[in-house]
């Protein structure tokens, strides 16, 4: 068994030796810059058709129309306030949910504080959207729908078709930030009804502070990143070229492995999930049980506190993340918890485990082992166990 | 993040658990922020604390703080164990991380939350000790769940 059991996934994944491999050659063989005129550039520019081409692929997407960005999180920055910003005349009106990631949450009330009106939508206690009230909140001057296609604290998966079909029907334009999906699940835009859809590399075996924003032909956004005229004009500065072929190598091989990997995490997920519920008292599952990623297990403990749990975890060589607030640095718990239903001091308890095709059956026991001791030893420490236990 | 004084206090806590019959006992904090604090005294009839259990819901510092505010109060008389402030737990820990920071307040005022007990049931007097401000019960019947 390794010295780590890294179950972190959904912060970052490990950067696969291929893509490494890809990657290198960019950086002092062929690092001309692609913008210039001399041959020597063209290894870099026939690069990044390559990367884009093969992202496309897995997407089902015109290579044309997948600009590369820094991240998800610029991604997700430029579809909504390039957005907003290009449609203002229409309207100025922007639904979301509750429990997207901060890239969205935050850049909305960005446009808030600017003369945009937002609606957040609720969700149920599984983390799915609720259809009927996006429908509602439609009005004549909605420009945009960002609603994420996957969760990354309770991994639940939206109906990004259903939401897509509304969109459609009335003339609103759809954004879904698929940072824990694309690569995780089939993603298909020429079968889904998304207008622009935002993914990042290090999220799938592929390099840090790369990703896309698939926009759609036709759909007029601004530019969000001023100057040169790269990424068809749409996203200026100096293509990050390893990063590019990297996402490209990463996306192309997890195209390859997806099922067998979707499987295997699957089965990994649902062992470790089943355990834990039979093994250990007063504990509970957030995020929906089925439509769930393949790797996402997130789980509530009663009585005990998240960072607590972490740091105990992080001794015996495991690596996970909590949504306690003491791991925030604010006083209240994740807002996917608490939108979700959950009272803060669950929220509170709560631990999330995202697994990759490296792991075994073996961690996963061992994984089961160390909760069960140090959730048993963390509630002995408890004033909370001690006084449920004196009522009951 | 932590220090080693406060690995080490949280990784082999000092005086966890209860005491039947305390001579005073204070709970402070509230769930709803993620942190508990509950101490137990039994204090003799010197007005030394002879013994001091802790428990606590909270995250590595409020677990390290405890059991360190526990340490520096054993054996000490009621009014020495006012000199255990925020300050004192922070410093024989070597340092909180700034976020951390509220974490050692806790510890003291659940000290104190302890001693309030201890004096309002014996009618003891303890210099410079103020009703507890932090009562869990006092949060209890805002919480809406």
């Amino acid at each position: 068994m390794n010295e780590i059991i890294y179950l972190d996934n959904a912060a970052t994944t490990k950067t696969s030796q291929p893509v490494v491999e890809a990657m290198l050659p960019y950086f002092s063989q062929y690092y001309g810059n692609p913008s210039s005129v001399y041959s020597f550039s063209n290894y870099g520019k026939e690069a990044i058709t390559k990367a884009r081409g093969q992202i496309a692929h897995v997407l089902g997407a015109n290579p044309e129309e997948i600009y590369f960005t820094a991240g998800g999180s610029e991604a997700d920055n430029w579809a909504i306030i390039a957005t907003a910003e290009a449609y203002q005349d229409k309207g100025k009106h922007i639904i979301t949910s509750k429990i997207e990631h901060h890239a969205v949450l935050h850049t909305c009330q960005y446009l808030e504080k600017r003369g945009f009106e937002v609606t957040y939508l609720d969700v149920d206690e599984s983390g799915t959207v609720d259809l009927a009230q996006l429908r509602e909140s439609i009005r004549p001057d909605t420009i945009l729908i960002t609603i994420m296609f996957a969760n990354n604290e309770i991994g639940t998966i939206q109906p990004v078709k259903e939401i897509g079909k509304i969109a459609r029907e009335r003339g609103v334009l759809f954004h879904t930030d698929a940072v824990q999906a694309f690569c995780h699940i089939p993603i298909r835009v020429d079968e889904l009804p998304v207008d622009m859809l935002s993914a990042s590399g290090h999220k799938f075996n592929g390099p840090k502070g790369i990703g896309f924003l698939y926009i759609r032909k036709g759909i007029k956004t601004k530019s969000f990143i001023h100057g040169g005229a790269q990424e068809r004009k749409r996203r200026a500065g100096t293509e990050n070229l390893p990063g590019i072929v990297g996402i490209g190598k990463a996306a192309e091989m997890a195209e390859e492995t997806l099922k067998e990997r979707q499987e295997k995490e699957t089965g990994l997920r649902d062992y470790l999930i089943d355990r834990i519920m039979e093994e250990v008292p007063y504990v509970r599952l957030n995020g929906d049980r089925i439509n769930r990623l393949p790797n996402n297990v997130n789980l509530a403990f009663q009585f005990i506190e998240g960072e607590s749990l972490l740091i105990m975890l992080d001794m015996a060589g495991i690596c996970g993340s909590s949504g306690s607030a003491c791991t925030s640095g604010s006083l209240d718990p994740s807002h996917v918890l608490l939108a979700i239903g959950l009272p803060h001091e669950i929220a509170h308890g709560s631990l999330r485990l995202t697994l990759s095709e490296e792991n075994t059956m073996e961690e996963m026991d061992y994984v089961v082992e160390k909760i069960k001791d140090i959730v048993k030893r963390l509630r002995d420490m408890s004033p909370l166990y001690e006084d449920y236990i004196k009522k009951h | 993040m932590y220090t080693e004084k406060v690995m080490d206090h949280f990784e082999h806590p000092r005086n966890v658990g209860e005491l039947e019959n305390p001579s005073g006992m204070g709970t402070v904090g509230n769930a709803k922020c993620g942190d508990i604090m509950r101490i137990y005294l039994d204090i003799d009839d010197n007005q030394i604390i002879r013994d001091v259990k802790f428990k606590t819901f909270g995250c590595g510092a409020a677990v390290a703080t405890s059991s360190m505010a526990t340490e520096l109060v054993k054996g000490k008389s009621v009014q020495e164990a006012m000199e255990v402030t925020n300050k004192a737990v922070c410093e024989a820990l070597d340092g909180l991380p700034p976020v951390k920071v509220h974490c050692s307040l806790l510890a003291e005022e659940a000290i104190r939350a302890a001693l309030w007990d201890y004096a309002e049931k014996t009618g003891a007097v303890i210099q410079g000790l103020k009703r507890p401000k932090n009562d869990i019960s006092e949060h209890e019947e805002e919480e809406e769940y």
